[in-house]
């Protein structure tokens, strides 16, 4: 099967670029929409986090961007992914290709949105004269495929799932706005010291995101190395998560012409 | 050596039919006894296995289940029971232009497209100047999609799908693209194909194409594999079967049309019913055209149901375009009273039928008591009328003309 996929490949290349290509084809700003949105998301928050309820950190506006770029590709992968098979319900119809192809292909291209908006992460870290650590940079990437994975991994749960209750869309809406605030994004993960330790544990170790968005935090705010081993717990749920996704992904796929 | 190229065996593939589908997540759980439903069997147990190279043609009805066994092949849907087997890369002219996207260009639709069949970048580069060329859209590949008539649409779409180099290319009902000389383009195209060692499935309606075409043909009916051989023959049986099923349901039609006709031009409380109605003249010849003034007879036979007491029977003249004739029944011409207990006839004579020429309808009934109905029947029967003389108006009044005696004559 995964060799199918990979004989397809240009299928989620194409997919990805007329994706990209075509999202805001028509818009008066046209691609600059994928700086735009983040852009004024950082804005809002920070003038929430920064003046209204301020969280104490330091240059907020670097702290908040460099967590909520990494997070908006995770959310819009996820709630944008679980629609991925139902609206190309035309192609799964008539053609036949490997179903996976979908998922894939809609959560890469939001990957390479996100690459495309570090671009002004990059630009904010160097104009806020953050030094950061060659070896920390190095371990970007790393970071990105670790949450590119669960991203998958989930991305080909819900999308299966979707077709058959299309409620998941909308609950899905609820789920990543509440992960989003149990996940360290606005505030730092210190905060978590106050809680009870078993709800801390669940906090930094089963919710796959907060490893994975303090080890950005780690490389591009603070300017040091992240801990490896978080980012290996993250990668094993990640994995875990691929792994379910594609079992659940196979079964369902087989109805997915009746179903839609 | 011969390969086989599709291995069908005994599949069985089932739609479920439902009444009130829910389709969220809540429906599904809150109303468990909505998700009742029908399972219709498309396949039954089919088995099929189609040589490497062969071109073979699936006929049938409507419904038949030829279109699913067609999709079952490129797996777009699955078998319930079964296995099937098909070796090599498929391409489906099932869909054509699937991804197309408006606004990009023919030569980036190309791209799109030719991935969706599985073909990868450097294989879609070898094969770009094939299909440009095939769709005779060379001035325009550069241009947006959107701009496109739809029939250079479907010419770009078809010319990617067939220069995909498939090992079993699978086509339903495509055929009919572009204008004549395309469309032989596309034929002998497939031919090319198909003397390459292709293995070629079609679902078509037209069974010239696929005797023009297939070595082979398989009639299904109801899910079953009816007949499998030369195309010809099975055609022969094909159109058979298919003229006798259009004759049954015209005929099927017809019963119901009558039936609908007959329930809105009869009422009465059915006690005696009017079961035969004839035009004769008065030698008792079946006729329905009279001259003006000849002897008409109407026969009625009726059969009694349950006695009817003090009956009345009637009869009234409707010229075709509504105009009431003349009317009587046997009370009003002073018949004695009369109870009708068994089956039997009566024949009402008009000596001289003095209708002029027109179409007349005639409507009959029988009554009892008061005008109560039990049988009356509209436009029974009919009859028509023809003279040579151009007189005019509904009947004719005899008559003598008494002209004054100081006219000069010519």
């Amino acid at each position: 099967m995964l060799k199918e996929i990979w004989d397809y490949r240009q299928m989620i290349i194409s997919l990805v670029k007329k994706d990209l290509r075509g999202r805001y084809k028509g818009s008066v700003l046209g691609f600059l929409w994928t700086f735009v949105n983040p852009l004024f998301q950082i804005l809002i928050y920070s003038f929430v986090f920064a003046y209204i309820l301020p969280t104490g950190m330091e240059k907020y506006y670097l702290f908040l961007c460099v967590a909520l770029i990494p997070w908006i590709f995770f959310q819009s992968a996820i709630t944008g992914g679980s629609t991925s098979v139902l609206s190309q319900k035309d192609l799964v119809k008539k053609i036949y290709f490997p179903r996976e192809v979908l998922p894939i292909s809609y959560v890469t291209s939001c990957f390479v949105n996100m690459l495309l908006c570090f671009i002004v992460v990059f630009a904010v870290v160097i104009v806020s004269r953050t030094h950061v650590s060659i070896l920390g940079l190095c371990c970007l990437p790393v970071i990105m495929i670790v949450e590119y994975v669960l991203a998958l991994g989930i991305a080909m749960i819900t999308s299966a799932l979707t077709v058959y209750f299309r409620d998941l869309e909308h609950i899905l809406g609820i789920v990543s706005m509440a992960w989003m605030y149990l996940t360290p994004v606005v505030y730092p993960s210190e905060r978590y010291e106050k809680l009870p330790s078993e709800l801390r544990f669940i906090m930094e170790h089963i919710n796959p995101m907060s490893p994975i968005i303090g080890a950005y935090r780690t490389i591009l705010y603070s300017g040091s190395v992240p801990d490896m081993t978080n980012i290996l717990e993250a990668l094993l749920l990640g994995v875990i998560f691929l792994v379910i996704g594609f079992v659940i992904f196979g079964k369902c796929k087989k109805h997915f012409a009746e179903e839609l | 050596m011969e390969e086989n190229s599709i291995i069908i065996k005994n599949v069985t593939k089932q739609f479920k039919v439902y009444y009130d589908k829910g389709q969220s997540l809540k429906e599904k759980i809150i109303f468990k006894g909505r998700n009742r439903h029908d399972t219709r069997v498309v396949l039954n147990d089919i088995s099929l296995t189609i040589k490497k190279g062969e071109a073979v043609g699936l006929i049938g009805h409507n419904g038949c289940g030829k279109s699913t066994l067609l999709k079952l092949m490129t797996r777009i849907l699955y078998p319930d029971k079964g296995t099937i087997d098909v070796k090599g890369r498929v391409s489906s002219l099932i869909e054509l232009g699937a991804g197309f996207h408006p606004d990009m260009s023919g030569r980036e639709n190309i791209y799109t497209n030719a991935s969706i069949f599985g073909l990868s970048k450097k294989e879609i580069d070898s094969r770009l100047n094939d299909i440009i060329e095939f769709s005779e859209l060379q001035e325009f590949i550069d241009n947006p999609v959107r701009t496109y008539s739809s029939g250079m649409y479907m010419r770009l779409a078809f010319s990617v799908a067939i220069n995909v180099d498939a090992d079993v290319l699978l086509i339903d009902e495509i055929l009919a693209v572009g204008d004549t000389n395309f469309q032989a383009k596309c034929f002998s195209k497939l031919k090319e194909i198909k003397a390459k060692g292709t293995t070629i499935v079609i679902v078509s309606h037209s069974l010239d194409q696929i005797e023009a075409f297939c070595d082979r043909s398989i009639w299904i009916n109801k899910g079953k594999i009816v007949a499998d051989g030369l195309p010809r023959d099975i055609h022969m049986d094909y159109l058979d079967y298919m003229g006798e099923r259009r004759n049954e349901q015209q005929k099927k039609e017809k019963e119901q049309k009558e039936k609908e006709e007959k329930e809105k031009k009869r009422w009465g409380n059915g006690d005696a019913q009017i079961t035969g109605v004839k035009v004769t003249d008065k030698d008792g010849n079946e006729k329905s055209v009279f001259h003006v003034g000849d002897n008409v007879k109407v026969k009625i036979d009726y059969k009694v149901n349950k006695p009817v007491k003090d009956a009345v029977f009637g009869i009234g003249i409707f010229r075709n375009d509504g105009v009431y004739c003349y009317g009587t029944n046997t009370r009003i011409d002073r018949i004695d009273e009369f109870d009708i207990v068994e089956d039997g006839s009566l024949e009402i004579e008009m000596p001289s039928a003095d209708l002029l020429p027109g179409k007349y309808l005639v409507d009959l009934a029988i009554e009892c008591d008061r005008g109560v109905p039990v049988d009356y029947y509209k436009e029974a029967c009919f009859f028509e009328t023809y003279s040579k003389r151009g007189d005019s108006g509904i009947t004719r009044i005899d008559q003598i003309w008494h002209m004054p005696e100081n006219i000069k004559k010519q």
